[in-house]
């Protein structure tokens, strides 16, 4: 039963799921990791980017992921505006955990019941050249599918990463996580640099949507699947911290697929909440935790 | 509300549903108060954790399911009449329930909110490989035969949810006003100075925790009746969760009354934006009303009646 053939197969297709995975939990790695709010609506801004995707690939024949980066500088400035009223309604006023998450199980509920009245429940696919394809390195394969959106997800991953790291204001965002009273104190205004790197966040969303659907059919309700996914990456990763983000999620990648391989794929959505269970009951700080 | 206005209202509802019985015979009206009061006692339920206590449960639909799918299991196998499955699905609820009390030892606030988002996942893909009870292609229902003196089932089942909702709303308010409630209020208030000044924290949790799972497992108990066709997808449909929140916080969730008020006023609204406009609509509708409720009034209808009551009294 247990062949090497299937095993690297299946270990390779978990980590092109897994680079993949990091695309989609960077932007709460940032929102969540880095700036404590609690946004469950991000998988449903990523089914949006998956949307336009759909969109103007199908209308214009269009490159989806060149779509996608197109589409990042509107979703920044959606998610600019939605940190505002985030702000304005619940942070101010000190409100923030539970009518804050209120406030994003809303925005998701929304997201998909729109998708849903507009284009039904019906899967949707792009076009493209790579999409079939297929390269072989002995019996293991590569699907260019699953292969161009891990290439994209590991950029995406290393220039956040050196975004947060060298620029000045990716350095602000995280001095911002680290002690605001203290950033407040050296004459910068938290409230914008929280709104930027809202923004940021939700950014990716779009590049991490086309991603997804390069990698198969959508239909709005597949945000829901990676509620879980996203959370239990960056809780793994421990809070904020990019590398760990990655990392988890080739872990969680290569352990959805072993399960899906050899037990079967139906009993693969519960993995991801299985680890974030094991890693909130054993190691709450995460591999690479901020505390 | 003085106790005994309370109990006469009670029975006063009660009595007018059993009236309505022998009065009004098209089974629609009986399917849409019988969704309205299955969205009442989930809300209800809902605000002993969420409202009186302080942590947000995002797997309502997975406790709802849980005594859905008891009722199934337990239907399949022994053919027990419904009082008992209502009890069954109640028990499975509460047991799930205390074990979710005890995460939140180690979990507290988002993390919570999370991990029962989770166990509702973990769940529907448990019943989805569990081949007994139809697995994800769902299972039919056959209805009863017999109904009591009632014209038809659904008026039966309609009596039967009022009864558990007035039970549920009897349950919350004395919570509410007991010494038990003052405790979970000081948890959400602030835990760590409840724990410091003698409140037996964890006890409480639990208790909150196992009632509010009890109260879904006995609401979703006789729902596979109701709908002849249970599968998971019906059964663990995010729209029963969206309710369960937005019900109360649109009530406003510090008093028993509020998840009552908000969910009549959304669930009514629901009905008839099904009937008038179309059904995709009446479920955006709770989303926006929700969101649109806590961005503008956070404390909900009873915050902001009470605000405006006080402002007068001054």
């Amino acid at each position: 039963m247990l062949s090497a053939d299937l095993l690297a197969n299946a270990v390779v297709a978990g980590i092109l799921l897994g680079g993949f995975y990091a695309a989609v939990a960077i932007g709460l790695a940032i929102v969540f990791g880095q700036l404590d709010i609690v946004n469950i609506a991000h998988p449903a801004f990523i089914i949006v980017g998956a949307y336009i995707a759909y969109i103007l690939n199908s209308r214009f024949g269009l490159d989806p992921v060149l779509i996608g980066l197109a589409a990042a500088p509107v979703f920044f400035l959606v998610g600019a505006l939605i940190y505002r009223i985030y702000f304005l309604a619940f942070e101010r006023t000190g409100q923030e955990s539970l009518s804050g998450l209120a406030f994003f199980f809303g925005v998701m509920f929304i997201i998909e019941v729109v998708l849903i009245l507009i284009y039904g429940v019906d899967y949707r696919l792009v076009q493209a050249d790579y999409i079939g394809q297929t390269w072989s390195l002995g019996f293991v394969d590569f699907p260019l599918r699953m292969l161009v959106p891990f290439a994209v997800a590991a950029a995406l991953t290393a220039g956040i990463h050196a975004y947060l790291s060298r620029t000045f204001m990716g350095r602000a965002i995280q001095a911002v996580a680290q002690d605001r009273l203290a950033l407040q104190l050296m004459g910068a205004d938290p409230v914008r640099i929280k709104q930027w790197a809202f923004g940021l966040g939700i950014a990716t969303a779009a590049i991490a949507g086309s991603l997804l659907i390069v990698i198969g059919p959508v239909e709005p309700s597949v945000g829901r699947q990676y509620i879980g996914r996203v959370f239990a990456i960056v809780v793994l990763g421990g809070m904020g911290s990019i590398q760990g983000m990655f990392i988890a999620a080739l872990i969680l990648g290569v352990v959805e697929s072993m399960v899906s391989t050899f037990v079967g794929p139906s009993w693969s959505p519960a993995v991801a909440f299985g680890v974030l269970a094991l890693t909130l009951a054993l190691r709450p700080a995460g591999l690479f935790g901020r505390q | 509300m003085k106790s005994a206005a309370f109990w006469g209202a009670l029975a006063a509802i009660f009595a007018a549903g059993l009236a309505l019985t022998g009065v009004v015979e098209n089974e629609y009206y009986y399917n849409a108060l019988y969704l309205i009061l299955q969205a009442t006692l989930m809300a209800v339920a809902w605000n002993i954790l969420g409202g009186f206590t302080g942590y947000v449960n995002f797997g309502s639909a997975g406790f709802f399911a849980m005594g859905a799918y008891t009722t199934v299991a337990l239907n399949k196998a022994l053919g027990l009449p419904l009082p008992f499955l209502i009890l069954a699905g109640g028990a499975v609820g509460g047991l799930v329930g205390l074990g979710l009390g005890y995460l939140t030892l180690r979990l507290k606030g988002v993390y919570f909110a999370i991990a029962t988002l989770a166990m509702a996942i973990v769940i529907e893909t448990l019943v989805n490989n569990w081949s007994y009870v139809g697995g994800a292609k769902g299972s039919y229902m056959l209805t009863p035969e017999k109904h009591l003196w009632f014209d038809s089932y659904i008026q039966m089942l309609f009596v039967v949810m009022l009864l558990l909702t007035l039970a549920a709303v009897a349950v919350s308010r004395m919570l509410n006003a007991s010494r038990l409630g003052r405790g979970l209020a000081a948890i959400r208030d602030d835990e760590v100075a409840a724990e410091c000044s003698g409140v037996p924290t964890l006890r409480l949790k639990l208790i909150s925790t196992m009632v509010m799972g009890a109260m879904m497992g006995v609401a979703g108990a006789p729902f596979p009746f109701f709908v002849t066709f249970v599968d998971p997808v019906s059964a663990f449909n995010l729209f029963i969760a969206v309710n369960a929140i937005a019900m109360p916080m649109i009530g406003g969730t510090a008093h028993w009354i509020g998840p009552v008020i908000g969910a009549l006023l959304v669930g009514t609204t629901q009905e008839i934006v099904k009937v008038t406009v179309s059904s995709e609509m009446n479920v955006l509708i709770v989303g926006v009303m929700l969101v649109v409720f806590i961005t503008l009034a956070p404390q909900g209808i009873v915050g902001v009646a009470l605000k405006l009551w006080r402002g007068r009294a001054k």
